[in-house]
């Protein structure tokens, strides 16, 4: 039986959130009623014109340069020709021949290597309306359009392909996404289309040169569906080889339920886009300044940051990497560090308690209630001992809940730690008075006595004792009373 | 009079009144007023009117009412012109004639047997016969400066870019340009100083000075320098015609302006290219007519698909289907580079022609058409016959370079036009020659008698 290698190329959509479309000024909120957001100009209504959105121009330069890309001097826009109710003029205004960007590259991480991954080009793009079905596409009367989203601006980043497994596949598409989170350019919401995704993937025998003929998945509309996606389909394709058949090019679709890809239309029905230059959108001389500004107006992409929390705070590599994994941790992070200067205490917090109490309750962190100057008060409040360690556990999950700021969890609850030495040998004197059996053993030797003492006074104080007091005070009264 | 000319598809005699009488109120007050307030302009029904019907003449677009203006109609108001009516065209302007108008035939005031020329042929003939005091129209390929011609009016076609295309149902995006009829160059320059400059709707409008036009209305020609494309004067060209065109070239010469003949070598290929350019765009263009959203929805279809053909099939004319299919071939996979792109770069060449002669010459003059207006029916079933009559209209919109039509005499009756032609943004000087031939002539002052 041959090996085979596996070939993925992605093509990722990104919606763009300006305030305005790509041609026309009508907003581009997610949702609202239907035919609410559009214009003569979106509805593509007779004798309408575009005119393309500089700022839709200025984020495609901000995502291609975080890319790596190289910023064409001159691009225009082309109209791509079919037919389909959800376009308003039957042709997309789309980048053919002269995109704004290409040439880049992005670096991922799969099992500790680095592998460089092409972006062969970025181009801008009007996004469809959508179709409303009366039930499932095949049995629907009637198909109601929703133009809301015509026109809202994307753009398409089609990789190289030069991603070796779905697992490489899913790395980058995470990879991409945190890029262009961080460069502020998308929200890249998978769950609102704002990030979408085709694949297209082939075999090959392991050292062949030439590429597999190709299939095209669509529908992956999630991480996981990609590389569920992409691993059915290796393993389709294999199966169809080692039967001796051969691979028909085709567009298939994700069946999340099934769990398979199904073919959708073959290349024999393709389309002929007709691709010609707009003549009612100039071509645009970009200027190189422009571009330098822009380049200079981008934060820190993940990787620096990375590098940086690991070289100045001293955070471990696989610390630093879940850190910066979304710019919302990286903020939140940086936003504690700056009002509390511990990155390892911050870390420690972030890594365990809050990505705990997000993972179970199925929070984001954009959602989450406790903001980062009330973790930065948490630990001051464990600084200056008002609380313990332990009782901040439960003063966190408060704040968690109710997103209340931690001093006044403490105040509301009493929760201040019990610092005074003889109110806490008060209540050691009665436990030990109590527990003659277990003060007798832990004079014997059996240290692990001494546990069950403290977990009494702690009991008792309502867990608001000073440990390390309670700790120090029992030991002394214990060595005390066996001179 | 509009029984037998049928120049409008609607009239907006309600609203024409409702303008007029705030202009009356604005003089009343002492107001100051534009030179066109209150003045009757017709508009060509591919242009958008803001809840008035307008159709493009296409069964397609049969009850569409805009829920906007075109700027150029905005401008218009802002002038206080008043609106009379939408003017009559071929389908979607593809024609020299009105003939493919969906809806009927407009007549030539001339001789209401014979067409008008098109596609502007409402707006030139209401200009003509009185219905309108001037009119606009649209020219992708002669559309404008052919029915003025035809009906002894003036025409002019604009510097593409000079006038927004924002409301224009568009045909050929590349080629077509909105301008004014009128029937004196003074009311011209009127016209050009309302609908001139940039537009921010519109892309492809410039950015340039937009000068008063009406100071090139100046007498005096003299020392100007007048090329005479020999390609435009040659066989094919009506020998009446000629006879018109060269009389009224050496009327130009009496006044005081040197004459030359001279050429555009690459105009042979013009109607070819044009041919390719245009429907190609338009093939595009009238994608969006598919019964979703507005207009003409066939009706008993059985899934979308057969929704759009159906559609299609039973909204658009003759003509048009033509076209979108010339067009859809000459942009399909494998012929792009042979027909469009190959007619892209001829389109170059021809533009490379008249740049070179602009270096001696500060106009160039032709006949518009070879021939007047011919008879309803005459060319209707031959259509290679019917785009001859654009030869020598077709180039100035491959180049984008301003054009005129002025009456410059009649053959049979049947009223000539001198087609003037300028540089990009020249306007300026194809209207100062156009003044001049009219202080100097009497054509523009003969009527049609009806």
């Amino acid at each position: 039986m041959t090996n085979y290698e596996t070939v993925i190329g992605l093509e990722v959509h990104v919606e763009l959130k300006t305030r305005s479309k790509i041609f026309c000024d009508s907003t581009t909120e997610f949702g609202g009623e239907p035919n609410t957001h559009v214009c003569p100009v979106c509805l593509g209504l007779p004798g309408v014109l575009p005119v393309v959105n500089k700022t839709v121009v200025e984020y495609a330069i901000r995502a291609a340069l975080a890319l790596n890309c190289q910023i064409a001097g001159f691009s225009k826009f082309d109209r791509k020709n079919y037919y389909y109710p959800d376009m308003p003029k039957n042709y997309q205004i789309s980048q053919y021949d002269l995109p704004i960007a290409g040439h880049g590259y992005l670096d991922i991480d799969v099992n500790n290597e680095v592998r460089r991954i092409g972006i062969t080009r970025l181009h801008m793009e009007e996004d469809t309306g959508k179709l409303v079905h009366q039930g499932t596409i095949t049995t629907t009367p009637y198909s109601l359009v929703d133009y809301n989203r015509a026109g809202v601006p994307l753009v398409e980043i089609v990789s190289g392909p030069d991603l070796r497994s779905p697992e490489e596949a899913r790395v980058y598409m995470e990879k991409l996404k945190t890029i262009i989170q961080y460069t502020g350019v998308s929200d890249c919401k998978m769950e609102e289309g704002s990030l979408r995704c085709d694949a297209n993937i082939s075999i090959r025998p392991v050292g062949s040169e030439q590429f597999g003929t190709k299939t095209e998945i669509k529908n992956l509309n999630s991480f996981k569906a990609l590389y569920r996606a992409l691993s059915y389909e290796v393993e389709r394709q294999t199966g169809v080889l080692n039967k001796g058949g051969r691979i028909v090019q085709e567009t298939r679709t994700w069946d999340e339920r099934e769990g398979v890809t199904l073919p959708l239309r073959s290349k024999e029905y393709a389309h002929d886009y007709r691709y010609f230059p707009d003549p009612d959108l100039v071509p645009m001389i970009i200027d190189p300044e422009w571009v330098e500004d822009i380049r200079r107006s981008l934060p820190e992409l993940p990787d620096a940051l990375r590098e940086r929390y690991m070289q100045e705070y001293g955070l471990p590599g696989y610390d630093a990497g879940i850190l910066t994994s979304t710019k919302e941790l990286a903020d939140f992070f940086e936003s504690c560090v700056s009002a509390y200067p511990n990155p390892k205490a911050v870390s420690n917090w972030m890594m365990g308690d809050l990505s705990r109490l997000l993972n179970a309750g199925g929070v984001e962190l954009t959602a989450c209630k406790i903001k980062p100057a009330q973790l930065a008060s948490l630990l001051q409040l464990m600084d200056e001992g008002i609380i313990s360690g332990r009782i901040a556990k439960t003063v966190f999950e408060e704040m968690f809940a109710s997103g209340k700021d931690p001093g006044d969890i403490v105040k509301e609850k009493g929760l201040v730690q019990i610092s005074d030495k003889s109110a806490i040998m008060a209540v050691v004197e009665d436990v030990l008075a109590k527990n003659p059996k277990s003060a007798a053993d832990f004079r014997a030797g059996k240290e692990r006595a001494l546990g069950f003492l403290v977990g009494q006074v702690m009991k008792t104080t309502r867990g608001k004792a000073n440990p390390e007091l309670v700790d120090k005070l029992l030991k002394e009264k214990l060595l005390q009373e066996k001179l | 009079m509009e029984d037998r000319i049928a120049a409008y598809i609607t009239r907006t005699r309600e609203k024409a009144l409702e303008q007029a009488r705030a202009v009356d109120r604005q003089i009343r007050n002492g107001e100051k007023i534009s030179p066109l307030a209150g003045i009757p302009v017709a508009v060509k029904d591919n242009i958008c009117t803001d809840g008035i019907l307008t159709t493009a003449a296409s069964r397609m677009l049969a009850g569409f009412v805009p829920p906007y203006s075109a700027t150029v109609v905005k401008r218009l108001e802002a002038a206080g012109a008043t609106l009379p009516g939408k003017t009559n065209l071929d389908e979607f302007a593809m024609g020299s004639s009105t003939e493919n108008s969906a809806f009927f035939t407009t007549r030539n005031p001339w001789d209401t047997g014979r067409v008008p020329g098109g596609s502007s042929g409402g707006s030139a003939a209401a200009v003509a016969c009185g219905e309108a005091v001037c009119a606009l129209g649209s020219d992708t390929g002669g559309s404008i400066r052919l029915p003025a011609s035809f009906c002894g009016v003036i025409g002019f076609k604009p510097t593409y870019g000079a006038v927004s295309r924002y409301g224009l149902i568009a045909f050929a995006s590349s080629l077509d340009q909105i301008g004014p009829f009128s029937r004196d160059v003074t009311d011209c320059a009127l016209l050009l100083n309302a609908i001139c400059g940039h537009d921010p709707l519109d892309s492809t409008s410039a950015r340039f000075d937009v000068p008063d036009f009406t100071r090139f209305l100046v007498n005096d020609i003299r020392g100007m320098k007048i090329g005479v494309p020999e390609e435009y004067m040659a066989e094919g060209i009506n020998s009446g015609v000629r006879e018109v065109v060269v009389k009224a070239i050496a009327l130009l010469e009496s006044l005081g302006a040197s004459v030359e003949y001279t050429n555009l070598p690459h105009t042979e290929y013009a109607l070819s290219t044009y041919y390719l350019i245009a429907p190609a765009e338009a093939s595009s263009n009238l994608a969006r007519y598919d019964g979703v959203r507005y207009g003409f929805r066939a009706a008993k279809t059985s899934d979308v698909m057969d929704m759009f053909m159906k559609t299609r099939s039973q909204g658009f004319g003759a003509e048009v289907k033509r076209r979108i299919m010339l067009g859809t071939y000459a942009l399909s996979a494998g012929y792009y580079d042979a027909y469009y792109l190959k007619a892209l770069k001829v389109r170059t060449l021809i533009k490379e022609d008249f740049d070179r002669a602009f270096e001696k010459y500060d106009l160039l003059v032709s006949p518009v058409s070879p021939t007047t207006a011919f008879r309803c029916g005459e060319k209707t079933g031959d259509p290679l016959e019917m785009y001859l009559s654009d030869i020598c209209t077709i180039s100035l919109n491959l180049a984008g370079i301003p054009g005129m039509s002025i009456p410059c005499g009649f053959v049979e009756g049947m009223p000539v036009g001198l087609q003037l032609m300028g540089k990009h943004f020249d306007e300026g000087t194809l209207l100062r020659a156009a003044y001049t031939f009219e202080q100097n002539s009497d054509y523009h002052r003969a009527f049609p008698v009806l």
